[in-house]
């Protein structure tokens, strides 16, 4: 069938400009240009990922959109009727990559962080000591000592493993399939500097990240690829993947082409099939067997590490994350429906889960008013874009915040969502390896780095305006948050007051 | 050692035997053994382990190594994402068998119950085998991405199916075997029936009479009657769901 779909993007070309060096040819790799004496874009292919735009030495290329490509209509959107027409052409489900991207509310910048004045002093980070980091894992009740004759005093309470962070900020669940070996390289790279953690995702840990075991999240998702006692006990912690913000209640799937010889061997799957996930662990059908799974992992750990229990935002999230804390879970990892992804049904993304922030609040006051709070740290994924977003996050409840695209931002990535064709312009989510190799880990580790390094002394100005100098002391103060634009209702699921009211 | 678990806690008993499997202890006999979960977890060990008494669910977990002979009927989960290694169990075995299994062996003597052998997956040389001397209930073989999974349907009623609903839906990968024959309505939409051929003869030849050696049946009689196998349709079966 022949396509009707108009272009969504405009490729210009500034030919005055052009040097006819074709680095755009060579870089785009979605085949929107070629050359024919000179540059000629085929502006269908053009998705936007402004590789072109950047590497274009003459700055001669811009790309904007196809304004009129469909008229204007407030009712039918260009995406409904270009979703239409695929769909009218393909009889498909349409595929997309990342996070939601419609006009939900973004309750994040409805949140605004108080500050002293005058009558309780703020603190100057640069002068005074700020603590940012935070511990991982089960706290106990109470804590209970001893003292032996000559009044030395100890511990008695047995400790629960514990991770340290020394910024609350994780990186999330990426799979080494859905992503480049480049960015799990970069990203472990910078999570060992930067005293955090990184997340394998579902796909398993290529042998080459062994080392950095102790700043690594092992992900146990329904496929169970990649997963035996070694990849278990190579991690600072285990976790079971439940689910995924962007993609609630589904399954996962790598096509056959992306599994090449690496993926392959750290999947541990035959080279060219595809790698299913399916939607629930069949082993897994109430909270009972959840713990069964937990229990099975500490087993096999030696009970010397925290497991973590990933479930997407849903409507009833606090009632299934108060199970998941009595089923045994050390952390509790929430992924707000902005959550991104390598690919799922639109539909699913686009219309299924509830915005993290309401998530995050109801789960805090859930655990808190049934007396098991301490029992879990609450990791907050899904949209956080801002050492402000993870501040507010705290502030709401959470342990410490998980960062999947902004870490990819931070490599190169344009958020164009095309991540599912395996075309990545930057190298990010891509197994083809003339585009693996633009991205240098070195370069990558480093971003990733500088970026959780900007965060820290951002989060480390909030502290000191609110007059406190540790995140821990931040931690589910929601006092110390006011809504502005937010109805009675949302602004009583966050708990917070609405701007202008004082204490 | 000889270890009494009646009345034992799960966990110290299954610390004791990583304990004295990392001192050197090699064989362990676990008496009144009576529903203690996850034997055998996680072992990376060459150990024995002989069971006399029914264990717990998740038998064998993450195994990566022990050889595992249960006495008596097994629970749910056996031989959950294991590795390598080898449980033989004298009797029949619950549910979700053999999930994500990888590598090794599961024998089964009599029945097992639903989704056994779901998303078992080979890579190289490491190819999962389980056989079951008795019948399967439904979602056998569900998502099977490698491996072997045989049934033999011996001593069944009269009409009694070898296999429950379902039989290889969503597979992907692996193979198989079904002694005497299958009603095809029963089967998943991913496979087609197919005859074995002499190459397959000779594998099944080969664990089945391993199988046999353990429980005591005859090979040849086991042998006599004739097998399909069941292949996946195709290494993709969702490929063409979605629009790009
Ligand atoms: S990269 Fe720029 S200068 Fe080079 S061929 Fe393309 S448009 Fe011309
Ligand atoms: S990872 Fe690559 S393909 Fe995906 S949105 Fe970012 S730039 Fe686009």
């Amino acid at each position: 069938m022949n396509s009707e779909l108009p272009p969504e993007f405009i490729v210009k070309v500034d030919y005055d400009r052009c040097r006819r060096c074709r680095r755009c040819v060579m870089n785009c790799s979605f085949g929107c240009m070629t050359f024919k004496d000179r540059v000629v874009p085929e502006h269908r292919r053009c998705v936007a990922c402004q590789r072109c735009v950047t590497y274009c030495p003459e700055y001669a290329i811009t790309v904007s959109k196809n304004e009129l490509a469909y008229k204007e209509n407030e009712n039918w959107s260009p995406e409904i009727r270009k979703n239409i027409l695929k769909q009218a052409e393909t009889g498909g489900m349409l595929l997309t990559g990342m996070g939601n991207p419609r006009e939900y509310p973004i309750l994040w910048d409805h949140l605004l962080i108080d500050a002293c004045q005058v009558t309780n002093p703020s603190i100057d980070p640069l002068r005074e000591p700020m603590e940012l980091r935070t511990f991982l894992g089960r706290k106990p009740e109470r804590l209970e000592f001893s003292m032996d004759e000559a009044g030395e005093i100890d511990l008695v309470t047995e400790i629960e493993p514990q991770v340290r962070l020394d910024v609350p900020v994780v990186f999330g669940a990426m799979s080494y399939g859905a992503v480049s070996l480049n960015v799990h390289r970069s990203l472990a790279m910078a999570a060992s500097r930067s005293g955090t953690l990184m997340n394998t995702g579902e796909g398993g840990l290529h042998r080459e990240l062994y080392p950095y075991s102790g700043n690594i999240i092992v992900q146990v998702a329904s496929g169970r690829f990649g997963v035996h006692s070694e990849y278990l006990n190579t991690s600072a912690m285990v976790e079971i993947k439940i689910g995924q913000g962007a993609k609630p209640g589904i399954g996962g799937h790598l096509p056959g082409e992306k599994v090449g010889e690496d993926i392959s061997k750290t999947r541990m799957i035959p080279v060219g099939t595809d790698a299913l996930s399916p939607a629930p662990h069949h082993d897994i059908y109430s909270i009972e067997d959840l713990s069964q799974l937990i229990f099975a992992i500490k087993e096999a750990t030696d009970y010397e590490k925290p497991v973590s229990v990933k479930i997407s935002a849903v409507h009833n999230v606090a009632a299934i994350a108060s199970g998941i804390v009595r089923a045994g879970a050390d952390v509790v990892t929430i992924d707000g429906f902005r959550g991104g992804t390598g690919a799922t049904p639109m539909v699913i993304r686009d219309n299924v889960g509830i915005p993290i922030e309401l998530a995050l609040a109801a789960v805090d006051e859930r655990l808190r008013e049934e007396g098991i709070r301490n029992n879990a740290s609450i990791l907050c994924a899904g949209g956080i874009r801002s050492s402000g977003d993870v501040a507010k996050a705290i502030a709401l409840g959470a342990d410490a915040a998980v960062i999947g695209t902004a870490a990819l931002v931070a490599l190169g990535c344009r958020i164009c969502q095309k991540c599912y064709t395996g075309n990545c312009a930057w190298g990010i989510a891509t197994q083809k390896p003339e585009l693996v190799r633009r991205l240098n880990p070195q370069i990558g580790a480093d971003r990733l780095t500088n970026l959780l390094a900007a965060w820290s002394l951002e989060l480390k100005e909030i502290l000191g305006s609110l007059g406190v100098n540790s995140i821990e002391s931040l931690r589910g103060s929601r006092e110390r948050l006011r809504g502005v634009g937010l109805d009675s209702q949302t602004l009583e699921l966050l708990g917070v007051k609405p701007a202008g009211v004082g204490q | 050692m000889r270890i009494d678990c009646k009345g034992l806690y799960y966990r110290k008993q299954n610390k004791m035997i990583r304990d004295f499997a990392n001192d050197g202890e090699t064989e362990f006999i676990l008496d009144n053994a009576n529903g203690q979960r996850y034997i055998g977890g996680g072992i990376e060990k060459k150990i024995k382990i002989t069971v006399n008494g029914v264990p717990g669910n998740d038998l064998a977990m993450f195994m990566n190594g022990p050889t595992i002979i249960v006495n008596a009927n097994a629970q749910d989960g056996v031989a959950n994402t294991m590795n390598a290694g080898e449980v033989i169990v004298h009797g029949s075995a619950g549910d979700v068998l053999g999930y994500g299994m990888r590598g090794g062996k599961l024998y089964i003597k009599g029945n097992v119950g639903y989704r056994t052998g779901i998303h078992a997956k080979e890579y190289k040389k490491q190819v999962p085998v389980i056989i079951a001397g008795g019948i399967a209930g439904d979602f056998c073989g569900e998502y099977m991405a490698g491996g072997i999974l045989v049934l033999l349907g011996l001593n069944r009623d009269e009409g009694t199916p070898i296999a429950g609903d379902y039989l290889g839906t969503g597979m992907h990968g692996g193979v198989i075997y079904l002694r005497g024959g299958v009603d095809e309505s029963r089967i998943g939409a991913e496979v087609s029936v197919l005859e074995p051929d002499a190459k397959d003869m000779k594998l099944l030849k080969k664990y089945l009479a391993e199988f046999c050696g353990h429980f005591g049946f005859d090979l040849e009689e086991v042998m006599s009657e004739p097998f399909v196998k069941l292949l996946p349709v195709s290494s993709r079966p969702y490929g063409d769901l979605y629009a790009y």
